[in-house]
């Protein structure tokens, strides 16, 4: 991890370096761009609107072909495809699906009108790809002014099979990375910006393709969840301080007992460790789906535990576990402990070996019990080290989608709420937006300010690990 | 000789008085551990006591979800048996091929996609290296899921729509951004080894395969099986994408299918059946794994 640089300075300040940087780059490339068209020749000149012409006649042939092909290709996509998805991105599209009288037939004929989601997402893409073409035709000008170089120098420029073979030895990292590269365009970089803008239209149930159109409503969602719209955002606030409770109550929980656990169980003279670690690890090693929703049945009014209670006398009546909002939530915090504290135990073994023994030993020498040990020395030590663990851990109870989903499903439904219950966090209710209501700029828009609350997070994370580097000032 | 012997007196007092600490010690120890003990088997029964109620309700021959009695009251394979004999609504062994084919693709393709990607940014020196790890950085704070709706609507435009092909898509796409750890470890390779190969005229690919790759061992079955595995435990990506396609269901969806109001009463002890089914490989799995995985998370989060 030698490269990664990030946490010892301030993130933001490193964020402005990137941006400084980059820009620099990029106005370097600018320049550059137009002192090859005043410098080079005619054959380079004309490379600028034939891309590769001039790797063509200089000996690359392939080379060039490949360059002029791509950019054939791009020219016909943009002619039948890509530019009348981009002129329709300002409306999203403007004639509805309409029904047309068939004579022949004798009914209503629906003809297809405009597809906003289609347009959207195609304009996307076409943005892409032309920004992709773009950094291609820079780079095929800079190419061909490079051939016109060498053969100035009189050196031949490299041929095709050199290009290749190169692919496998000075380029072997762009053999490696792109394929993966492009599987994060389509899988993480798309998805992301496509519902960035989902979050600024009217994409729900009332406005849906091919039937209906959507169009662009600016600031609408965000205006709604946060203030003008009483039983929404009423909705928003409640789930997201639930989310905070839920997310502060579970990663703390899990943390301190999951770290006594292991002190416990790694305490000098407790024999068979291997065994009682195994006890606890075979439930995360189940996968959670099936534990979870194995507890959200025992758990039932009718569930084995209730079944338990009142078979030994215990209570009369079956306890509402996860049917009341304020018991549900008590209980999906207890599951959570049953569910993560073997991983904490695991986790922080290894981390509780590293604290010097003489810590300890200097403070029964004072006199200290186990307990002032724990909280004096222990306690504040590891949180010192696993800051950044800690943080992650409460970005991924913020997100933290099956827990809830499978113990309650957000239930109990509260008519307070708009299509949530008590116990939905803000992911599971964006989960409900979008597989069950199809409401999906205001999932969209959730998932904006979920996205910033853990992007805020993690950059805090990121900051704090300095003090992972910096171990020797503890004390 | 006075005072040598005063002081032989005393070490032999202060040797005495240390030992009958260390009994008083020990006795206390012994107090401590017995309840610590006590503690540990309460707390492993508590631990143990849903997954006995699991494996139970898979043997149990009454139907229901729910009974008024914790011990079943006949035991039967026949659970397990239905599961791969009746398959006309729930086609279990159906689901088990499907999660098995797609955990086996993207396993390949994100093994391929990890191990390249931090090999290619700890070995490799080129101009995009340290833009691309920050971008990559910045993109890994983002849940994955989050973007879901943008993934189906993608999927249903590229017309892959309730797909197989959709599933491997999501789960190894976006794999090269968990780089992190396998590039920690290709970092402790001595460089030298590459050094030394270069001078005899070895490519980048060749000690990519004939030299790094071969020293991975730990890294590559760790990366095969954290790959492997993520198709048989993820419930949300396959339920937004497969939604009503019944054939195409992973294990997961295919068991939360079982429990929905309608079929949990007949279906409830086939659940517990296939869910021991798949367990039971997971969990071997995971614990030998187990160390791998924790140096992953810790080597992850403390490093940074």
């Amino acid at each position: 991890m030698e490269d990664i640089k990030i946490p010892k300075e301030n993130s933001i300040k490193i964020f402005f370096n990137i941006l400084k940087v980059w820009f620099k780059s990029f106005h370097e490339a600018i320049i550059n761009f137009f002192r090859i068209f005043i410098k080079g020749n005619f054959i380079t000149k004309l490379s600028f609107i034939f891309m590769g012409l001039g790797c063509k006649l200089r000996g690359q042939l392939v080379k060039g072909l490949l360059y002029f092909a791509t950019q054939l290709c791009y020219i016909v996509y943009m002619i039948t495809f890509g530019w009348n998805y981009v002129t329709n991105i300002t409306t999203l599209g403007t004639t509805s699906q309409y029904q047309v009288w068939n004579e022949t037939l004798q009914i209503n004929e629906n003809l297809p009108g405009d597809n906003s989601m289609l347009i959207l997402l195609f304009s996307v893409v076409t943005i892409i790809i032309s920004l992709t073409m773009f950094i291609m035709y820079v780079k095929s000008v800079s190419a061909s002014y490079k051939c016109e170089l060498l053969k100035r120098d009189g050196i031949k420029p490299d041929g095709f099979m050199d290009d290749f073979k190169s692919l496998f030895d000075k380029n072997f990292h762009k053999t490696l990375l792109t394929l993966p590269t492009l599987g994060v365009i389509v899988t993480v970089i798309l998805p992301l910006i496509f519902m960035i803008l989902i979050a600024f239209t009217n994409f729900d149930k009332t406005h849906q393709p091919p039937g209906k159109l959507f169009t662009w409503v600016g600031f609408q969602n965000f205006k709604e969840v946060f203030w003008s719209n009483p039983l929404k955002s009423y909705t928003f606030s409640r789930l997201l301080t639930w989310t905070f409770i839920w997310a502060f109550c579970a990663t703390f929980s899990n943390y301190i007992l999951g770290m006594l656990l292991a002190i416990v169980i790694n305490k000098k003279g407790i024999r068979f460790k291997g065994f009682w670690r195994t006890m606890f690890v075979l439930t995360i090693a189940v996968p959670q789906f099936v534990t979870l929703l194995l507890m959200s049945r025992m758990l039932h009014d009718l569930g084995p535990v209730n079944v338990f209670l009142q078979n030994i006398g215990l209570i009369s009546e079956p306890i509402k576990f996860l049917t009341n909002g304020s018991t549900a939530k008590i209980v999906i915090i207890l599951v959570n402990i049953w569910v993560g504290v073997p991983y904490t135990m695991l986790i922080t073994s290894g981390i509780l070996m590293n604290i010097p023994e003489e810590l300890y030993e200097s403070a029964k020498i004072d006199g200290a019990g186990p307990a002032s040990i724990f909280t004096k020395i222990t306690l504040p030590y590891m949180l010192f080290v696993t800051t950044p663990y800690l943080i992650t851990q409460f970005i991924g109870n913020i997100n933290n989608f099956n827990v809830i989903y499978l113990l309650t499903g957000g239930g109990p439904l509260s008519l307070k709420y708009f299509q949530a219950g008590e116990t939905d966090l803000l992911v599971t209710w964006l989960y409900k937006m979008t597989v069950t209501e199809q409401n999906y700029a205001l999932a969209s828009t959730i998932g904006i300010i979920v996205l910033v609350i853990s992007a805020t997070l993690s950059l805090i994370a990121y900051n704090n690990s300095a003090s992972v580097k910096k171990e020797d000032t503890f004390q | 000789m006075i005072e040598n012997a005063q002081l032989e007196g005393n070490k032999i007092t202060l040797q005495k008085e240390k030992k009958v600490k260390l009994k008083s010690n020990s006795k206390k120890n012994k107090v401590s551990n017995g309840l610590i003990y006590a503690l540990l088997t309460l707390l492993s029964i508590i631990w143990f006591i849903p997954l006995a109620w699991l494996i139970l309700s898979s043997f149990r021959a009454e139907p229901g979800a729910f009974t008024t009695y914790i011990m079943p009251k006949a035991y039967t394979f026949d659970n397990y048996i239905k599961l791969f004999t009746e398959t006309s609504l729930f086609n279990y062994p159906r689901w088990f091929l499907n999660t098995l084919v797609v955990a086996i693709f993207s396993c390949l393709l994100s093994t391929f996609f990890i191990l390249g990607v931090s090999y290619a940014l700890s070995r490799l020196r080129f101009k995009m290296r340290r833009p691309m790890m920050n971008i990559a950085l910045i993109l890994g704070m983002f849940p994955g899921f989050m973007s879901m709706i943008a993934i189906y609507h993608i999927l249903k435009a590229m017309g892959l729509e309730q797909s197989l092909v959709s599933l491997v898509l999501v789960y190894s796409g976006g794999s090269g951004l968990q780089y992190y750890i396998s590039k920690g470890f290709f970092d402790t390779i001595p460089k030298a080894l590459d050094e030394a190969a270069t001078l005899d005229g070895a490519s980048k690919s060749t000690i990519f395969w004939k030299i790094t790759l071969p020293l991975s061992r730990p890294i590559i079955t760790y990366s095969i099986l954290t790959s492997f595995l993520a198709p048989w435990v993820d419930f949300i990506f396959v339920s937004v994408i497969m939604k009503d396609n019944y054939s195409n269901y992973t294990i997961a969806l295919g068991l939360y299918q079982m429990l929905t109001r309608e079929n949990i009463y007949k279906y409830f002890t086939q659940f517990c059946a296939g869910a021991v089914i798949i367990a039971i490989p997971i969990t071997i799995l995971f614990i030998k794994m187990q160390k791998n995985f924790v140096e992953g998370v810790t080597g992850g989060s403390t490093k940074g």
